[in-house]
Protein backbone atom coordinates (compact mmCIF):
# COMPACT_ATOMS: atom_id res chain seq x y z
CA UNK A 1 0.00 0.00 0.00
CA UNK A 2 1.79 3.41 -0.86
CA UNK A 3 0.96 6.13 1.13
CA UNK A 4 0.49 9.53 -0.91
CA UNK A 5 1.49 13.09 1.52
CA UNK A 6 0.32 15.84 -0.39
CA UNK A 7 2.45 19.29 0.77
CA UNK A 8 -0.87 21.01 1.50
CA UNK A 9 -3.66 18.65 2.16
CA UNK A 10 -4.56 19.16 5.77
CA UNK A 11 -3.86 15.74 8.02
CA UNK A 12 -6.29 17.45 10.81
CA UNK A 13 -9.50 19.48 10.44
CA UNK A 14 -11.69 20.37 13.62
CA UNK A 15 -14.53 22.64 13.56
CA UNK A 16 -16.15 24.33 16.76
CA UNK A 17 -15.28 21.11 18.90
CA UNK A 18 -17.67 21.84 21.98
CA UNK A 19 -17.40 19.62 25.19
CA UNK A 20 -19.02 19.64 28.03
CA UNK A 21 -18.57 17.24 31.10
CA UNK A 22 -21.14 16.71 34.37
CA UNK A 23 -21.02 19.17 36.43
CA UNK A 24 -21.04 21.76 33.81
CA UNK A 25 -17.66 21.48 33.24
CA UNK A 26 -17.35 22.76 29.64
CA UNK A 27 -14.04 21.37 28.57
CA UNK A 28 -14.11 23.15 25.13
CA UNK A 29 -15.51 25.64 23.94
CA UNK A 30 -15.37 25.56 20.27
CA UNK A 31 -11.94 24.78 18.69
CA UNK A 32 -11.25 24.78 15.52
CA UNK A 33 -7.77 23.67 14.16
CA UNK A 34 -5.71 22.70 10.75
CA UNK A 35 -3.11 20.69 10.68
CA UNK A 36 -1.07 20.46 7.07
CA UNK A 37 0.34 17.06 6.37
CA UNK A 38 3.98 16.30 7.19
CA UNK A 39 3.80 19.45 10.04
CA UNK A 40 4.51 18.90 13.71
CA UNK A 41 1.68 20.82 15.27
CA UNK A 42 1.53 21.63 18.99
CA UNK A 43 -1.09 22.30 21.26
CA UNK A 44 0.16 24.29 24.24
CA UNK A 45 -1.52 25.28 27.17
CA UNK A 46 -1.57 24.48 31.32
CA UNK A 47 -3.57 21.78 32.77
CA UNK A 48 -7.19 22.08 32.23
CA UNK A 49 -6.97 23.98 29.11
CA UNK A 50 -8.83 21.17 27.14
CA UNK A 51 -5.63 20.05 24.86
CA UNK A 52 -6.44 16.17 26.31
CA UNK A 53 -10.30 16.51 25.21
CA UNK A 54 -9.23 17.77 22.01
CA UNK A 55 -6.77 14.95 21.67
CA UNK A 56 -9.93 11.82 22.70
CA UNK A 57 -12.43 13.86 19.99
CA UNK A 58 -9.43 13.54 17.25
CA UNK A 59 -8.86 9.92 18.70
CA UNK A 60 -12.09 8.57 18.39
CA UNK A 61 -11.88 8.19 22.10
CA UNK A 62 -14.59 10.64 23.00
CA UNK A 63 -17.03 12.17 20.77
CA UNK A 64 -17.80 16.43 20.68
CA UNK A 65 -21.45 17.50 22.17
CA UNK A 66 -20.90 19.66 18.92
CA UNK A 67 -18.47 20.05 16.30
CA UNK A 68 -16.89 17.83 13.86
CA UNK A 69 -13.36 16.67 12.83
CA UNK A 70 -11.38 14.67 9.76
CA UNK A 71 -8.23 13.03 10.82
CA UNK A 72 -6.75 11.32 7.55
CA UNK A 73 -9.44 12.31 5.51
CA UNK A 74 -12.03 10.53 7.58
CA UNK A 75 -14.54 11.77 9.75
CA UNK A 76 -14.07 10.61 13.29
CA UNK A 77 -17.34 10.67 13.86
CA UNK A 78 -18.89 8.56 10.74
CA UNK A 79 -16.14 6.46 9.82
CA UNK A 80 -13.75 5.79 13.26
CA UNK A 81 -12.36 2.31 12.74
CA UNK A 82 -10.54 4.07 8.95
CA UNK A 83 -9.23 6.70 11.67
CA UNK A 84 -8.20 4.22 14.31
CA UNK A 85 -6.27 2.70 11.56
CA UNK A 86 -4.43 5.37 10.06
CA UNK A 87 -3.39 7.27 13.48
CA UNK A 88 -0.77 6.14 15.90
CA UNK A 89 -2.04 7.42 20.18
CA UNK A 90 0.52 7.97 22.49
CA UNK A 91 -1.47 8.88 25.90
CA UNK A 92 -0.77 11.10 28.99
CA UNK A 93 -0.78 7.74 31.19
CA UNK A 94 1.66 5.12 30.50
CA UNK A 95 -0.18 2.91 28.05
CA UNK A 96 1.97 -0.11 28.47
CA UNK A 97 1.37 -3.58 30.10
CA UNK A 98 3.74 -3.52 33.62
CA UNK A 99 3.68 -7.48 33.36
CA UNK A 100 4.69 -8.60 29.83
CA UNK A 101 7.70 -7.77 28.41
CA UNK A 102 8.19 -4.67 25.32
CA UNK A 103 8.20 -7.58 22.77
CA UNK A 104 4.76 -8.79 24.05
CA UNK A 105 3.50 -5.68 24.38
CA UNK A 106 4.15 -4.96 20.89
CA UNK A 107 3.02 -7.85 19.74
CA UNK A 108 -0.12 -7.63 21.21
CA UNK A 109 -0.57 -3.84 20.01
CA UNK A 110 0.10 -4.85 16.68
CA UNK A 111 -2.48 -7.73 16.60
CA UNK A 112 -5.28 -5.08 17.35
CA UNK A 113 -4.17 -3.50 13.27
CA UNK A 114 -4.03 -6.76 11.92
CA UNK A 115 -1.02 -7.64 11.87
CA UNK A 116 -0.01 -11.30 11.82
CA UNK A 117 2.57 -14.02 11.85
CA UNK A 118 6.12 -13.20 10.84
CA UNK A 119 5.26 -9.68 9.50
CA UNK A 120 4.10 -8.68 13.69
CA UNK A 121 7.08 -10.57 14.83
CA UNK A 122 9.73 -8.30 12.52
CA UNK A 123 7.46 -5.53 13.18
CA UNK A 124 7.70 -5.59 16.89
CA UNK A 125 11.53 -6.58 16.51
CA UNK A 126 12.34 -3.83 14.46
CA UNK A 127 10.71 -1.37 17.18
CA UNK A 128 12.36 -2.56 19.84
CA UNK A 129 15.80 -2.49 17.92
CA UNK A 130 15.07 1.12 17.03
CA UNK A 131 13.56 2.50 20.28
CA UNK A 132 17.08 1.33 21.83
CA UNK A 133 14.95 -1.68 23.82
CA UNK A 134 16.45 -4.54 21.76
CA UNK A 135 18.09 -5.80 25.05
CA UNK A 136 15.25 -5.30 27.44
CA UNK A 137 13.03 -6.55 24.76
CA UNK A 138 12.03 -9.82 26.66
CA UNK A 139 12.70 -8.08 30.32
CA UNK A 140 8.73 -7.29 31.63
CA UNK A 141 7.92 -3.60 31.54
CA UNK A 142 7.91 -3.24 35.11
CA UNK A 143 11.81 -3.23 35.50
CA UNK A 144 12.09 -0.19 32.56
CA UNK A 145 13.17 2.83 33.46
CA UNK A 146 10.37 6.11 32.81
CA UNK A 147 12.46 6.95 29.40
CA UNK A 148 12.22 3.52 28.44
CA UNK A 149 8.74 2.98 29.24
CA UNK A 150 7.94 6.27 27.26
CA UNK A 151 10.03 5.18 24.32
CA UNK A 152 7.93 1.51 24.65
CA UNK A 153 4.86 3.83 24.37
CA UNK A 154 6.26 5.79 21.13
CA UNK A 155 6.80 2.70 19.69
CA UNK A 156 3.38 0.96 20.72
CA UNK A 157 1.81 4.14 18.61
CA UNK A 158 4.06 3.63 15.78
CA UNK A 159 3.96 -0.19 15.03
CA UNK A 160 1.57 -0.25 12.38
CA UNK A 161 2.97 2.82 10.59
CA UNK A 162 0.62 5.33 11.42
CA UNK A 163 -0.20 8.79 9.28
CA UNK A 164 -0.96 10.53 11.56
CA UNK A 165 0.61 10.71 15.17
CA UNK A 166 -1.01 12.26 18.35
CA UNK A 167 1.34 13.00 21.48
CA UNK A 168 -0.76 13.47 24.15
CA UNK A 169 2.23 15.18 26.69
CA UNK A 170 5.01 13.19 25.57
CA UNK A 171 7.59 14.42 28.07
CA UNK A 172 5.60 15.07 30.81
CA UNK A 173 7.50 13.32 34.10
CA UNK A 174 10.97 12.41 32.31
CA UNK A 175 13.96 13.62 33.44
CA UNK A 176 15.77 15.83 31.68
CA UNK A 177 17.96 13.52 30.14
CA UNK A 178 15.31 11.60 29.02
CA UNK A 179 13.11 14.39 27.85
CA UNK A 180 16.24 15.49 25.33
CA UNK A 181 16.06 11.97 24.06
CA UNK A 182 12.57 11.93 23.44
CA UNK A 183 12.69 15.45 21.65
CA UNK A 184 15.43 13.97 19.20
CA UNK A 185 13.10 11.23 18.58
CA UNK A 186 10.18 13.39 17.61
CA UNK A 187 12.62 15.69 15.24
CA UNK A 188 14.03 12.59 13.55
CA UNK A 189 10.07 11.53 12.67
CA UNK A 190 8.94 14.83 11.56
CA UNK A 191 12.12 15.31 9.18
CA UNK A 192 12.64 11.61 7.71
CA UNK A 193 9.33 10.60 7.79
CA UNK A 194 7.55 13.29 7.04
CA UNK A 195 4.97 12.29 9.50
CA UNK A 196 1.86 14.62 10.83
CA UNK A 197 2.64 14.81 14.72
CA UNK A 198 0.28 16.38 17.08
CA UNK A 199 1.59 17.13 19.97
CA UNK A 200 0.33 18.30 23.14
CA UNK A 201 2.39 20.46 25.78
CA UNK A 202 2.39 22.24 29.24
CA UNK A 203 6.21 22.94 28.28
CA UNK A 204 6.37 26.54 26.12
CA UNK A 205 10.04 25.57 25.51
CA UNK A 206 8.80 22.00 24.26
CA UNK A 207 6.54 23.81 22.44
CA UNK A 208 9.16 26.18 20.90
CA UNK A 209 11.42 23.52 19.95
CA UNK A 210 8.97 21.00 18.44
CA UNK A 211 6.36 22.56 17.01
CA UNK A 212 6.44 24.37 13.34
CA UNK A 213 3.01 25.48 14.26
CA UNK A 214 1.17 26.35 17.23
CA UNK A 215 -2.35 27.01 19.03
CA UNK A 216 -2.32 28.60 22.57
CA UNK A 217 -4.97 26.86 24.14
CA UNK A 218 -6.81 28.82 27.37
CA UNK A 219 -10.37 26.79 28.69
CA UNK A 220 -11.42 25.22 26.07
CA UNK A 221 -10.42 27.81 23.56
CA UNK A 222 -7.57 28.53 20.96
CA UNK A 223 -6.95 32.05 21.93
CA UNK A 224 -3.71 32.33 19.39
CA UNK A 225 -2.10 30.47 16.57
CA UNK A 226 0.75 30.29 14.38
CA UNK A 227 4.18 29.63 14.10
CA UNK A 228 6.34 29.97 17.40
CA UNK A 229 7.63 33.11 16.02
CA UNK A 230 5.13 34.15 14.65
CA UNK A 231 3.21 34.59 17.58
CA UNK A 232 6.46 35.99 19.51
CA UNK A 233 7.04 38.45 17.19
CA UNK A 234 3.37 39.56 17.86
CA UNK A 235 4.64 40.83 21.07
CA UNK A 236 6.48 43.80 18.86
CA UNK A 237 10.12 42.54 19.10
CA UNK A 238 12.74 42.65 21.33
CA UNK A 239 12.97 43.49 25.49
CA UNK A 240 16.32 45.48 26.13
CA UNK A 241 16.68 45.86 29.56
CA UNK A 242 19.64 47.87 31.03
CA UNK A 243 20.64 48.20 34.57
CA UNK A 244 21.39 51.64 35.40
CA UNK A 245 25.53 51.82 37.45
CA UNK A 246 24.08 55.41 39.14
CA UNK A 247 22.80 58.29 38.12
CA UNK A 248 19.31 60.11 37.21
CA UNK A 249 16.85 57.18 36.44
CA UNK A 250 14.42 59.90 35.07
CA UNK A 251 16.97 61.82 33.18
CA UNK A 252 17.97 57.89 31.73
CA UNK A 253 14.31 57.31 30.67
CA UNK A 254 14.39 60.62 28.73
CA UNK A 255 17.31 60.16 27.15
CA UNK A 256 16.20 56.26 26.19
CA UNK A 257 13.04 57.64 24.72
CA UNK A 258 14.76 60.21 22.09
CA UNK A 259 16.00 57.20 20.39
CA UNK A 260 13.44 56.09 17.69
CA UNK A 261 14.99 52.17 17.84
CA UNK A 262 13.40 52.01 21.53
CA UNK A 263 9.70 52.39 22.27
CA UNK A 264 7.71 51.52 25.58
CA UNK A 265 10.18 53.18 27.63
CA UNK A 266 9.75 52.21 31.43
CA UNK A 267 11.44 52.68 34.48
CA UNK A 268 11.65 50.01 37.28
CA UNK A 269 14.10 51.26 40.16
CA UNK A 270 17.07 51.21 38.47
CA UNK A 271 16.10 49.08 35.77
CA UNK A 272 15.62 50.56 32.13
CA UNK A 273 13.47 48.70 29.80
CA UNK A 274 12.36 49.08 26.72
CA UNK A 275 11.25 47.53 23.60
CA UNK A 276 12.60 47.46 19.86
CA UNK A 277 12.02 45.64 16.88
CA UNK A 278 15.31 44.64 16.61
CA UNK A 279 16.82 44.58 19.78
CA UNK A 280 20.49 43.81 18.47
CA UNK A 281 20.26 47.25 15.96
CA UNK A 282 18.95 49.10 19.04
CA UNK A 283 21.23 48.18 21.47
CA UNK A 284 24.55 50.61 20.36
CA UNK A 285 21.90 53.62 19.89
CA UNK A 286 20.61 52.81 23.39
CA UNK A 287 24.48 52.73 24.77
CA UNK A 288 25.11 55.56 22.70
CA UNK A 289 22.31 57.99 23.96
CA UNK A 290 22.87 57.20 27.65
CA UNK A 291 26.79 57.83 27.13
CA UNK A 292 25.68 61.15 25.79
CA UNK A 293 23.83 62.15 28.82
CA UNK A 294 26.99 60.85 30.94
CA UNK A 295 24.78 57.85 32.72
CA UNK A 296 26.56 54.53 32.78
CA UNK A 297 24.87 51.31 32.27
CA UNK A 298 25.72 48.33 34.73
CA UNK A 299 24.63 45.80 32.71
CA UNK A 300 22.54 45.66 29.45
CA UNK A 301 20.12 42.46 28.74
CA UNK A 302 18.05 41.73 25.12
CA UNK A 303 15.46 39.25 25.36
CA UNK A 304 13.54 37.41 22.87
CA UNK A 305 10.04 37.32 23.68
CA UNK A 306 9.04 33.61 25.00
CA UNK A 307 6.27 32.03 24.48
CA UNK A 308 5.50 32.52 28.08
CA UNK A 309 5.17 36.56 27.16
CA UNK A 310 2.71 35.25 24.49
CA UNK A 311 0.84 33.36 26.92
CA UNK A 312 0.07 36.26 29.52
CA UNK A 313 -0.63 38.34 26.53
CA UNK A 314 -3.45 36.31 24.92
CA UNK A 315 -4.43 34.28 28.25
CA UNK A 316 -4.23 37.91 30.28
CA UNK A 317 -2.29 35.73 32.74
CA UNK A 318 0.79 34.02 33.40
CA UNK A 319 1.06 30.32 32.80
CA UNK A 320 2.52 29.03 35.70
CA UNK A 321 -0.75 30.45 37.45
CA UNK A 322 -3.01 29.20 35.06
CA UNK A 323 -1.44 25.67 35.10
CA UNK A 324 -1.33 25.41 38.89
CA UNK A 325 -5.33 26.47 38.59
CA UNK A 326 -6.12 24.00 36.41
CA UNK A 327 -4.03 21.01 38.21
CA UNK A 328 -6.78 22.31 40.86
CA UNK A 329 -9.51 21.95 38.77
CA UNK A 330 -8.44 18.53 37.64
CA UNK A 331 -9.23 15.51 39.86
CA UNK B 1 -9.99 -14.56 11.45
CA UNK B 2 -8.75 -11.42 12.55
CA UNK B 3 -11.06 -11.06 15.71
CA UNK B 4 -10.29 -14.55 16.71
CA UNK B 5 -6.61 -13.89 16.36
CA UNK B 6 -7.46 -10.41 18.55
CA UNK B 7 -8.84 -12.56 21.64
CA UNK B 8 -6.33 -15.26 21.37
CA UNK B 9 -4.06 -12.13 21.77
CA UNK B 10 -6.02 -10.33 24.94
CA UNK B 11 -6.34 -13.94 26.59
CA UNK B 12 -2.54 -14.38 26.29
CA UNK B 13 -2.35 -11.31 27.85
CA UNK B 14 -4.06 -11.89 30.98
CA UNK B 15 -3.09 -15.10 31.51
CA UNK B 16 0.47 -13.99 31.76
CA UNK B 17 -0.49 -11.33 33.80
CA UNK B 18 -1.66 -14.35 36.24
CA UNK B 19 1.19 -16.84 35.15
CA UNK B 20 3.32 -13.91 36.42
CA UNK B 21 1.73 -13.68 39.98
CA UNK B 22 2.99 -16.34 42.07
CA UNK B 23 1.16 -15.64 45.04
CA UNK B 24 -2.39 -15.24 43.04
CA UNK B 25 -1.87 -18.83 41.33
CA UNK B 26 -1.14 -19.89 44.61
CA UNK B 27 -4.43 -19.17 46.04
CA UNK B 28 -6.41 -20.20 42.96
CA UNK B 29 -5.14 -23.68 43.35
CA UNK B 30 -5.38 -23.89 46.93
CA UNK B 31 -8.84 -22.36 47.23
CA UNK B 32 -11.03 -25.25 45.81
CA UNK B 33 -8.78 -27.75 48.16
CA UNK B 34 -9.54 -25.58 50.66
CA UNK B 35 -13.88 -25.07 49.61
CA UNK B 36 -13.84 -28.90 49.21
CA UNK B 37 -12.54 -29.95 52.65
CA UNK B 38 -13.78 -27.23 54.54
CA UNK B 39 -17.68 -27.76 53.18
CA UNK B 40 -17.05 -31.19 53.70
CA UNK B 41 -16.40 -31.19 56.96
CA UNK B 42 -18.89 -28.54 57.92
CA UNK B 43 -21.86 -30.11 56.14
CA UNK B 44 -20.78 -33.61 56.89
CA UNK B 45 -23.40 -34.44 59.01
CA UNK B 46 -26.55 -33.33 56.46
CA UNK B 47 -26.48 -36.65 55.26
CA UNK B 48 -28.55 -37.52 58.64
CA UNK B 49 -31.03 -35.38 57.87
CA UNK B 50 -34.02 -37.00 57.18
CA UNK B 51 -35.15 -36.83 53.36
CA UNK B 52 -31.51 -36.43 52.53
CA UNK B 53 -30.99 -38.62 49.14
CA UNK B 54 -28.19 -40.74 48.90
CA UNK B 55 -25.70 -41.16 51.27
CA UNK B 56 -22.30 -39.53 50.25
CA UNK B 57 -22.32 -36.18 50.82
CA UNK B 58 -18.77 -35.72 48.93
CA UNK B 59 -21.18 -36.83 45.81
CA UNK B 60 -23.70 -34.52 46.27
CA UNK B 61 -21.33 -31.48 47.26
CA UNK B 62 -18.84 -31.90 44.48
CA UNK B 63 -20.54 -30.12 42.02
CA UNK B 64 -21.47 -27.50 44.15
CA UNK B 65 -18.59 -26.50 45.22
CA UNK B 66 -17.12 -26.77 41.41
CA UNK B 67 -20.32 -24.00 40.34
CA UNK B 68 -19.48 -22.01 43.56
CA UNK B 69 -15.87 -21.73 42.33
CA UNK B 70 -16.83 -21.31 38.67
CA UNK B 71 -18.91 -17.85 39.70
CA UNK B 72 -16.71 -16.49 42.33
CA UNK B 73 -13.51 -16.81 40.37
CA UNK B 74 -15.50 -15.18 37.54
CA UNK B 75 -17.12 -12.39 39.39
CA UNK B 76 -13.83 -11.27 39.88
CA UNK B 77 -12.56 -10.98 36.55
CA UNK B 78 -13.39 -7.16 35.82
CA UNK B 79 -10.02 -6.27 38.15
CA UNK B 80 -8.12 -6.50 35.09
CA UNK B 81 -10.39 -3.93 33.32
CA UNK B 82 -10.22 -1.95 36.09
CA UNK B 83 -6.22 -2.08 36.37
CA UNK B 84 -6.49 -1.27 32.78
CA UNK B 85 -8.25 1.90 33.16
CA UNK B 86 -5.70 3.10 35.72
CA UNK B 87 -3.41 2.48 34.02
CA UNK B 88 -3.78 3.91 30.58
CA UNK B 89 -3.87 0.56 28.57
CA UNK B 90 -7.91 0.90 28.33
CA UNK B 91 -7.53 3.85 26.61
CA UNK B 92 -4.49 2.67 24.40
CA UNK B 93 -6.58 -0.47 23.44
CA UNK B 94 -10.04 1.66 22.36
CA UNK B 95 -7.78 3.93 20.17
CA UNK B 96 -6.59 1.36 18.35
CA UNK B 97 -8.79 -0.61 15.68
CA UNK B 98 -9.60 -3.86 17.67
CA UNK B 99 -12.79 -5.58 17.77
CA UNK B 100 -14.45 -4.46 21.18
CA UNK B 101 -15.52 -8.53 21.55
CA UNK B 102 -12.16 -9.49 21.47
CA UNK B 103 -11.21 -7.16 24.73
CA UNK B 104 -14.13 -8.94 26.79
CA UNK B 105 -14.16 -11.93 25.32
CA UNK B 106 -10.24 -12.62 25.48
CA UNK B 107 -10.84 -11.90 29.25
CA UNK B 108 -13.34 -13.87 29.74
CA UNK B 109 -11.68 -17.23 28.37
CA UNK B 110 -8.64 -16.40 30.49
CA UNK B 111 -11.77 -16.64 33.55
CA UNK B 112 -13.31 -20.01 31.63
CA UNK B 113 -9.73 -21.21 31.28
CA UNK B 114 -8.98 -20.82 34.97
CA UNK B 115 -11.83 -22.22 36.28
CA UNK B 116 -11.66 -25.51 33.71
CA UNK B 117 -8.12 -26.08 35.50
CA UNK B 118 -9.54 -25.50 39.05
CA UNK B 119 -12.82 -28.16 38.60
CA UNK B 120 -10.16 -30.52 37.19
CA UNK B 121 -8.51 -30.18 40.44
CA UNK B 122 -11.41 -30.28 42.36
CA UNK B 123 -13.10 -33.50 40.79
CA UNK B 124 -9.42 -35.38 41.02
CA UNK B 125 -9.57 -34.49 44.67
CA UNK B 126 -12.96 -35.42 45.08
CA UNK B 127 -12.18 -38.62 43.61
CA UNK B 128 -9.08 -38.82 46.46
CA UNK B 129 -11.61 -38.61 49.15
CA UNK B 130 -14.09 -41.57 47.71
CA UNK B 131 -16.55 -39.33 45.41
CA UNK B 132 -18.01 -41.21 42.62
CA UNK B 133 -18.78 -39.72 39.16
CA UNK B 134 -21.80 -42.21 38.01
CA UNK B 135 -21.62 -41.18 34.70
CA UNK B 136 -17.75 -41.48 34.55
CA UNK B 137 -15.40 -38.86 32.14
CA UNK B 138 -19.10 -38.04 30.27
CA UNK B 139 -20.48 -36.85 33.31
CA UNK B 140 -17.57 -34.92 34.30
CA UNK B 141 -17.29 -32.99 31.08
CA UNK B 142 -20.62 -32.21 31.70
CA UNK B 143 -19.63 -30.86 34.89
CA UNK B 144 -17.22 -28.87 33.24
CA UNK B 145 -18.91 -27.41 30.49
CA UNK B 146 -21.69 -25.91 33.03
CA UNK B 147 -18.71 -24.47 35.34
CA UNK B 148 -17.84 -22.82 31.71
CA UNK B 149 -20.77 -21.78 30.84
CA UNK B 150 -21.58 -20.00 34.54
CA UNK B 151 -18.04 -18.80 34.30
CA UNK B 152 -18.40 -16.54 30.99
CA UNK B 153 -21.73 -14.95 32.26
CA UNK B 154 -20.42 -13.60 34.96
CA UNK B 155 -16.91 -12.90 33.57
CA UNK B 156 -18.84 -11.05 31.01
CA UNK B 157 -20.76 -9.41 33.97
CA UNK B 158 -17.94 -8.12 36.01
CA UNK B 159 -16.28 -7.01 32.91
CA UNK B 160 -19.64 -4.76 32.05
CA UNK B 161 -19.43 -3.88 34.91
CA UNK B 162 -16.23 -2.87 35.65
CA UNK B 163 -16.10 -0.72 32.64
CA UNK B 164 -19.48 0.97 33.55
CA UNK B 165 -18.12 1.68 37.22
CA UNK B 166 -14.46 2.24 36.78
CA UNK B 167 -13.42 1.53 40.62
CA UNK B 168 -12.49 -1.12 42.47
CA UNK B 169 -14.35 -0.50 45.76
CA UNK B 170 -17.55 -0.82 42.98
CA UNK B 171 -16.84 -4.13 41.85
CA UNK B 172 -15.34 -5.22 44.93
CA UNK B 173 -19.00 -4.43 46.62
CA UNK B 174 -21.06 -5.87 43.67
CA UNK B 175 -19.21 -9.17 43.88
CA UNK B 176 -19.25 -9.30 47.71
CA UNK B 177 -23.36 -8.33 47.85
CA UNK B 178 -24.12 -10.75 45.21
CA UNK B 179 -21.80 -13.98 45.81
CA UNK B 180 -23.13 -15.49 48.80
CA UNK B 181 -27.17 -14.99 47.87
CA UNK B 182 -26.31 -16.50 44.48
CA UNK B 183 -24.85 -19.54 46.61
CA UNK B 184 -27.27 -20.30 49.33
CA UNK B 185 -29.84 -19.40 47.17
CA UNK B 186 -29.66 -22.88 45.22
CA UNK B 187 -28.93 -26.00 45.65
CA UNK B 188 -25.52 -25.96 45.95
CA UNK B 189 -24.82 -27.52 49.18
CA UNK B 190 -28.06 -28.74 50.43
CA UNK B 191 -30.74 -30.34 48.67
CA UNK B 192 -33.98 -28.54 47.56
CA UNK B 193 -36.25 -30.68 49.05
CA UNK B 194 -34.26 -29.51 52.71
CA UNK B 195 -35.16 -25.83 51.93
CA UNK B 196 -37.94 -23.40 52.68
CA UNK B 197 -40.21 -23.34 50.15
CA UNK B 198 -39.50 -19.70 48.95
CA UNK B 199 -35.84 -20.23 48.71
CA UNK B 200 -36.56 -22.79 46.26
CA UNK B 201 -38.75 -20.76 44.25
CA UNK B 202 -36.09 -18.45 44.11
CA UNK B 203 -33.62 -20.86 43.06
CA UNK B 204 -35.54 -21.62 39.91
CA UNK B 205 -34.79 -18.49 38.48
CA UNK B 206 -30.69 -18.39 39.78
CA UNK B 207 -28.25 -19.44 37.32
CA UNK B 208 -25.76 -20.77 40.35
CA UNK B 209 -28.77 -22.88 40.86
CA UNK B 210 -29.60 -23.85 37.24
CA UNK B 211 -25.58 -24.82 36.90
CA UNK B 212 -25.67 -27.17 40.09
CA UNK B 213 -28.59 -28.66 39.11
CA UNK B 214 -27.29 -29.73 35.65
CA UNK B 215 -24.03 -30.93 36.96
CA UNK B 216 -25.44 -32.73 39.41
CA UNK B 217 -27.74 -34.48 37.73
CA UNK B 218 -25.00 -35.43 34.79
CA UNK B 219 -22.06 -36.71 38.02
CA UNK B 220 -24.54 -38.01 40.40
CA UNK B 221 -26.97 -40.48 39.40
CA UNK B 222 -28.35 -41.58 35.82
CA UNK B 223 -28.24 -38.33 33.61
CA UNK B 224 -31.63 -36.61 33.24
CA UNK B 225 -30.99 -35.24 29.73
CA UNK B 226 -33.53 -33.09 29.38
CA UNK B 227 -32.90 -30.83 32.30
CA UNK B 228 -29.45 -30.88 31.26
CA UNK B 229 -30.58 -29.31 28.05
CA UNK B 230 -32.79 -27.20 29.44
CA UNK B 231 -30.27 -25.74 31.81
CA UNK B 232 -27.39 -25.79 29.20
CA UNK B 233 -29.53 -23.89 26.76
CA UNK B 234 -30.30 -21.63 29.77
CA UNK B 235 -26.86 -20.91 30.59
CA UNK B 236 -26.02 -20.20 26.89
CA UNK B 237 -28.65 -17.91 26.83
CA UNK B 238 -27.12 -15.69 29.74
CA UNK B 239 -24.19 -15.73 28.27
CA UNK B 240 -25.09 -14.41 25.01
CA UNK B 241 -26.55 -11.63 26.74
CA UNK B 242 -23.61 -11.20 29.07
CA UNK B 243 -21.54 -11.08 26.37
CA UNK B 244 -23.55 -8.69 24.81
CA UNK B 245 -23.91 -5.94 27.54
CA UNK B 246 -20.13 -6.15 28.26
CA UNK B 247 -19.07 -5.07 24.52
CA UNK B 248 -21.75 -2.70 24.60
CA UNK B 249 -20.18 -1.46 27.74
CA UNK B 250 -16.98 -0.30 25.86
CA UNK B 251 -19.22 2.69 23.87
CA UNK B 252 -21.00 4.13 27.01
CA UNK B 253 -17.34 4.37 28.60
CA UNK B 254 -16.34 6.34 25.86
CA UNK B 255 -19.03 8.12 25.69
CA UNK B 256 -18.20 9.22 29.26
CA UNK B 257 -14.50 10.21 28.15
Amino acid sequence: MTRTVFDHTSAIEAHGLVKTYPGDVRALDGVDLTVASGTVFGLLGPNGAGKSTTVKILTTLSRPDAGGASVAGRDVLAEPVAVRHAIGVVGQKHGTDPDATGRENLVVQGSFYGLTGGELKRRAAESLERFGLASAADRRVKTYSGGMQRRLDVALGLIHRPQVLFLDEPTTGLDPEARAEMWGEIERLARQEGMTILLTTHYLEEADRLASQLAIVDRGRIVARGTPDELKSELQGDTIQVELADGDGVAARAALELVTAARDVTLDGSTLRARAQDGGAAVPAVLAALEAHGIRAAAVTLARPSLDDVYLRYAGRAFQQADTEGQEATP
Amino acid sequence: MTPLLQTWQVTLRYLRVIARQPAFLGIALVQPIIWLLLFGALFKAVTQIPGFQGSSYVDYLTPGVVVMLAVSSAGWTGMGFIEDINSGVMDRMLASPVWRGALNLGSVAQAVIQILVQTVLIVLLALALGAHYANGLGGVLILMLVAALLGAAFASLSNGLAVLARQRETLIGAVTLVLLPLTFLSSALMQESLVPGWISTVATFNPVNWAVEAGRSATLSEIDWGLVAGRVGLLAGLVLLSTWFATRAFGTYQRSL
